[in-house]
């Protein structure tokens, strides 16, 4: 059973109205910003469900790009976030849209930017808790809570090894770690969750091993 | 050591160490986390200066939420207050105007605490900082009162849940009036047995309470269930305060509303399919809004 701490009970300290849509709408935003880890120029929110329907009344749309901009669900400026992109020359756009199989508080952000196209779906779960559930077509699933490490690879015995031995080496904890893959010896993804943050050096060292393409490593919001 | 899961255990542990729900909360959160008393204490000082302004800006600022539904009437009933004692009395006046004032700056977008939860973030400010008002407490006392909260809400999240999809507004705005019941009980120097009377005297007063949000959003009726919130937790406490106490002990009562919220239809747990949300009046409003978001 979750042991509770007293900031569980009275806390967080959030940008109203609501936990799962707006605070959590705004680590969404977060998140998706540090997995694209560039410069970005456009955001498309696809909003499903309950996000779809209520999102300006509890000011999702203000919040989750309040997120893409780099702040968190604390941010006094959040309700701001529009006037604050257009400022910065970021465009963006929400739309009501019908997601296969979403959980009610979903919602599906399209970037542009330095690095292309990409596509971050998450969903709100209650209380501000999250979890991204996609990147691009790629189903995966964390939460955001812990430092999370990510890395795209060829599914090949050995691979995991080579990066959990890194991890190792560096003293750090794995909290909870899943495998995901496409089909037999093709793309695969590794969701590594942590007890700190994996130093830059051990990151380089990841992205050396050969059967890798990416490694993302995302700290908590 | 300072490990508890039930109101029962908690008070063992007062009678065990002669010491207050709040300080045995603090020394359960030093354990936990593995941090001094200082910075556990600094952390809710944080809590508390978020609970001060959010208050203030409610009273004193033109709150509009964003939906445009509700704003101003908590600076309607403190300017209806500051000059004569209303019918419930001034201390009591106040704690309400402050609960709806949080509440409001909640649903304008602004900066609160969720206590325990962002729709019932009035309560325990409201109630707290009213009392602590009329008690001469000192910002110390306050903050220890918050960890008496925290205690409190541990034990109901243990037990029952603090979510009102779960559990209706029962487990919301009931818990959150436990919890500063307890608070205040403990602020106005009640013993830990008190406080749990006083927890026991506020989610008795609203057991089977249904979440209905009028199109969904956090405002109608969240924001004046607050209001009652603090005032249920006010008169909780000045019973306990008494030396009246529950006859059916805390934890049996949490127990009961968590088997109550088990049995509520859906419809009356937040999903805006029942109660007030499903007036007339209710359907009106969410049509208006809905046609909004979709016209842009």
């Amino acid at each position: 059973m979750k042991q509770y701490s007293s900031f569980d009970i009275l806390g967080p300290i959030m940008i109203g109205p609501s936990s799962s849509h707006t605070a959590g709408a705004a680590r969404i935003g977060s998140i998706a910003r540090r997995i694209y880890g560039g410069r970005i120029d456009s955001a498309r929110f696809y909003l499903h469900g309950s996000f779809a329907e209520t999102y300006r009344g509890h000011g999702t749309d203000r919040a989750l790009l309040a997120g893409i901009l780099g702040m968190d669900p604390s941010d006094d400026r959040l309700r701001d976030s529009m006037e604050m992109a257009k400022e910065a020359g970021i465009t963006f756009e929400f739309i009501p849209a019908e997601l296969r199989d979403a959980h009610p508080n979903t919602v599906m952000i399209e970037l542009d930017g330095e690095n292309g196209r990409m596509c971050i779906t998450g969903s709100s779960i209650g209380g501000g808790s999250i979890v991204i559930t996609a990147i691009d077509d790629f189903n995966l699933e964390f939460t955001g809570d812990y430092p999370t490490l990510i890395t795209s690879h060829i599914d090949r015995p050995g691979v995991i090894a080579k990066v959990t031995e890194i991890i190792r080496a560096y003293d750090i904890n794995i909290a909870f770690m899943k495998v995901f893959r496409q089909q037999k010896g093709r793309e695969a993804a590794m969701i590594i969750e942590m007890d700190s943050v994996l130093p830059g050096q051990a990151i380089e060292e990841i992205k050396t091993i050969n059967e890798i393409s990416r490694v993302m490593m995302i700290e908590p919001v | 050591m300072y490990e508890f899961r039930t109101g029962n255990e908690l008070l063992n542990l007062c009678n065990i160490y002669g010491a207050s729900i709040g300080e045995i909360t603090i020394l359960h959160e030093m354990e936990m986390s593995e941090k001094s008393r200082e910075e556990v204490i600094l952390k809710m000082k944080e809590n508390l200066d978020v609970m001060k302004e959010a208050a203030k800006d409610g009273l004193t600022k033109d709150i509009r939420s964003v939906s445009g539904l509700t704003g101003g009437d908590a600076r309607r009933l403190y300017e209806y207050v500051k000059d004569r004692p209303g019918l419930s009395g001034p201390g009591m006046a106040m704690s309400v105007a402050r609960a709806m004032a949080v509440s409001e700056v909640n649903a304008s977008m602004g900066k609160i605490v969720a206590a325990p939860t962002a729709g019932s973030c009035g309560i325990i400010p409201g109630a707290l900082l009213s009392s602590a008002e009329m008690l001469g407490s000192t910002d110390d006392d306050i903050i220890r009162a918050l960890f008496t909260a925290s205690g409190v809400g541990m034990t109901i999240a243990y037990n029952a849940t603090l979510s009102g999809a779960e559990g209706g507004c029962q487990a919301e705005c009931g818990s959150a009036a436990a919890m500063a019941a307890a608070a205040v009980t403990e602020l106005a120097g009640g013993n830990p047995e008190m406080s749990l009377n006083a927890a026991a005297f506020a989610l008795k007063a609203v057991m089977g309470l249904v979440c209905d949000p009028v199109a969904g959003l956090v405002e109608v009726p969240c924001i004046k269930r607050n209001a009652f919130g603090a005032s249920n937790a006010l008169v909780a406490a000045d019973m306990a305060m008494a030396g009246i106490k529950s006859k059916i002990p805390f934890d049996e009562v949490v127990e009961a509303m968590y088997r109550v919220g088990r049995v509520m239809p859906c419809e009356l747990r937040e999903t805006a399919r029942g109660g007030l949300a499903d007036t007339p009046t209710g359907r009106k409003i969410k049509e208006r809004l809905f046609q909004r978001e979709r016209n842009g």
